[in-house]
């Protein structure tokens, strides 16, 4: 853990690169952690950086969406040039929760079907390889224990909207974020879901995230702003068991059909 | 069995199938009579496409109402007309359509933006009138780019078509581009879907009014055609367009009727002035009763650009507004666009959040810090709002329910 020394400026939310990572609704996940903020009398801005920008190092939070092809290249050669202060401003006590595609770019790179290599940031020990089928629908992540959750534990299970072609695999010292309970996740065959190291997540969680699990939006906040005061989720808590309701549905679904089919 | 009496056979087929379809489900029947009709005869659509002037309009929001626009205005000049009215736009719904043509004449049929490129050989299309693109149900069809590169596949095979598209829209420039196009500017709405150029992937450079390409050179058209306030200019002339439904999508669907109209030879002024007819379109803009001397106005939207236009024009007015959302397949399975739309617009009105996924829109409007209620039926939803005005925005699903119980005559 970082020194937690008292805040002299407001929370600064960064939704990087909202036009190329923004296909599916991750700006919510910047939405929420402001407001979370501003509800607790903690003063939050949310800060956009747009495509082309430089990436500054003082942000406290860096959100990377997931986004279409062509964008993603050009996301990508942004990030990449801006890692150093990305690195610097990690190092300095920021999170970085990247979704899907940003995801993938926080790792060392992603090849597609026809071996075309698209370069990531490498801030962590992961890659990405386009499989098939696309994962498309309601994932349920059971998130592992970690000491980076400190004493409060892992959060309870996550609820999120799945929908990419990739197959991440881990580095060998490298914590999944969770276990999959129904839904594909990095879907290289180890059964679990996205990235957790200190102050960075990596998930392939839509729906947004943040906005179906206060819990873990609410460790966010806690990262950045050292303890924080307990805040009402009943309204978010209901669209998360019901969410939770769905994914587990179809996974049981899911999990009778693998098994008579393997039976034949 | 000759190939037109297969035909035939194959409309009378379709059409018990549809009034099954529609007796037993309630449904429109278009559907399920098409398939049959493709099913009995493969080459229906060639021959039933014969003797008539074929008009595609396609675009992700408004080819419903562009569609009736231009069928309204070419009527209204005195010609006979066949179109798909109740919106069935996918090749299953196109053939029947065509059956119930009496002679030769105008068809003005609304395509699918996935199914225009399988359309434009078999039916010998005349005239192609392209809108917008944009993401829709993206856990079904995948991105707007592809979608786009389809279309420019259809246009680079023939050169020769003509195109009437709207220039403010990266993506459909880059689709009609090949082909004869005459532009018209409605203008910048929704954005955030064409960050990058379609024909290089550079960033596009935006400002007010226009878009380019610092790269490839890529750049919208130069048109004197455009959309202005309510004021079509076309050719130097300004055409004012006066039409009953509301909001400036509606005028932007209004221009490119008119401008299609204009190249079919349907003088613009009389094209226009046919428009305010149209009050409501396959149910949307329907007024449906509350039981308690109110109505309710229904605005189908089914995506964030669709969306972010209804909210815009909701803003301006003095109405409580129910917010109804399910995510079946029809509506895309993923609602994650609830937070790529501004519900802070609605800040200071009375909403509600219904349909199946309510609670993902009430958690939506609880972060844009909008009073909500929670209510499964948008009927009921509409009926506990206080206020004179009420309007019910619904995704499809919801929308089609809201329009099968009732849109009967609207």
């Amino acid at each position: 853990m970082t020194d937690e020394k008292p805040r002299d400026s407001a929370v600064a939310v960064g939704l990087i690169y909202p036009e190329l990572l923004g296909t599916y609704g991750d700006r919510g996940n910047a939405v929420v952690l402001v407001q979370r903020a501003r509800w607790r009398g903690i003063p939050a801005e949310l800060v956009e950086i747009a495509a082309g920008d430089p990436i500054p190092d003082n942000l406290d939070v860096y959100i990377f969406g997931g986004g279409e092809d062509d964008p993603m290249e050009m996301a990508a050669a942004g990030m990449r040039s801006s890692k150093a202060a990305i690195e610097r401003a990690h190092r300095g006590g920021a999170v970085v929760l990247a979704i899907c595609g940003g995801y993938q770019l926080i790792g060392h790179r992603y090849t597609a079907f026809d071996g075309e290599v698209l370069e990531g940031i490498g801030i962590v020990d992961l890659e990405t390889n386009a499989g098939s089928p696309r994962l498309i629908g309601e994932i349920v992540v059971q998130p592992l224990p970690n000491d980076v959750w400190g004493e409060h534990g892992p959060p309870r299970a996550l609820t999120g909207f799945e929908n990419h072609g990739g197959r991440t695999t881990l580095g060998p010292d490298v914590a999944p974020l969770g276990r999959v309970l129904a839904g594909g996740g990095n879907g290289d065959g180890s059964e679990v879901e996205g990235v957790l190291e200190e102050r960075i997540i990596g998930t392939y969680l839509h729906g947004p995230v943040l906005p179906r699990n206060p819990e873990l939006a609410d460790r966010i906040l806690g990262w950045v702003a050292g303890d924080i005061v307990p805040l009402d989720a009943t309204l978010e808590q209901s669209l998360r068991l019901s969410r939770l309701d769905a994914g587990m549905v179809k996974g049981t679904r899911k999990w009778i059909q693998d098994r008579m089919l393997a039976r034949g | 069995m000759s190939a037109s009496t297969r035909t035939k056979v194959g409309v009378v087929a379709g059409r018990f199938a549809g009034w099954l379809s529609r007796t037993i489900t309630r449904g429109q029947g278009a559907t399920i009579s098409g398939r049959v009709i493709n099913k009995i005869a493969p080459n229906a659509l060639q021959e039933l496409a014969e003797g008539q002037r074929v008009t595609l309009v396609s675009a992700t929001n408004g080819k419903t109402t562009t569609t009736r626009f231009l069928a309204t205005a070419l009527a209204a000049d005195g010609r006979t007309v066949t179109t798909n009215s109740t919106g069935a736009n996918l090749a299953s719904g196109i053939a029947p359509t065509l059956a119930k043509a009496t002679g030769p004449g105008e068809a003005v049929l609304e395509v699918d933006e996935r199914v225009l490129s399988k359309m434009v050989d078999p039916l010998a299309v005349e005239l192609l009138v392209l809108g917008n693109l944009s993401r829709d149900q993206l856990d079904r069809y995948g991105e707007v780019h592809a979608l786009s590169a389809a279309w420019r596949e259809t246009t680079e095979a023939h050169p020769e078509l003509a195109v009437i598209a709207n220039s403010s829209d990266p993506h459909v420039v880059w689709a009609a581009m090949p082909a004869k196009v005459t532009w018209v500017a409605l203008g910048l709405g929704w954005r955030s879907d064409a960050a990058t150029c379609p024909e290089c992937g550079a960033l596009l450079s935006w400002s007010v009014d226009r878009f380019d390409c610092p790269s490839c050179g890529f750049a919208q058209p130069e048109t004197e055609n455009r959309l202005d306030g309510t004021d079509l200019v076309l050719d130097g002339e300004r055409i004012p367009l006066s039409i009953a439904l509301p909001g400036t999508w509606n005028l932007a669907n209004a221009a490119l009727a008119v401008m299609a109209a204009a190249h079919l030879g349907v003088e613009p002024s009389v094209a226009a002035g046919a428009l305010d007819t149209v009050t409501s379109v396959a149910g949307r803009y329907m007024s449906v009763p509350l039981g308690d001397s109110r109505e309710a106005r229904v605005l189908l939207a089914k995506n964030p650009a669709g969306w972010t236009e209804v909210l815009r024009f909701l803003h301006h007015r003095d109405t409580a507004v129910v917010i109804a959302v399910n995510a079946r397949v029809a509506d895309g399975k993923d609602p994650s666009w609830l937070w790529d739309v501004p519900y802070e617009l609605l800040r200071g009105k009375q909403t509600a959040a219904a349909g199946e996924r309510r609670l993902d829109v009430a958690v939506r409007l609880r972060y844009a810090e909008v009073d909500y209620a929670i209510e499964p039926d948008p009927i009921m939803a509409a009926r506990a709002l206080p206020g004179d005005e009420v309007h019910i925005v619904a995704t499809y699903t919801q929308f089609s329910a809201l329009y099968r119980k009732f849109g009967y005559g609207q």
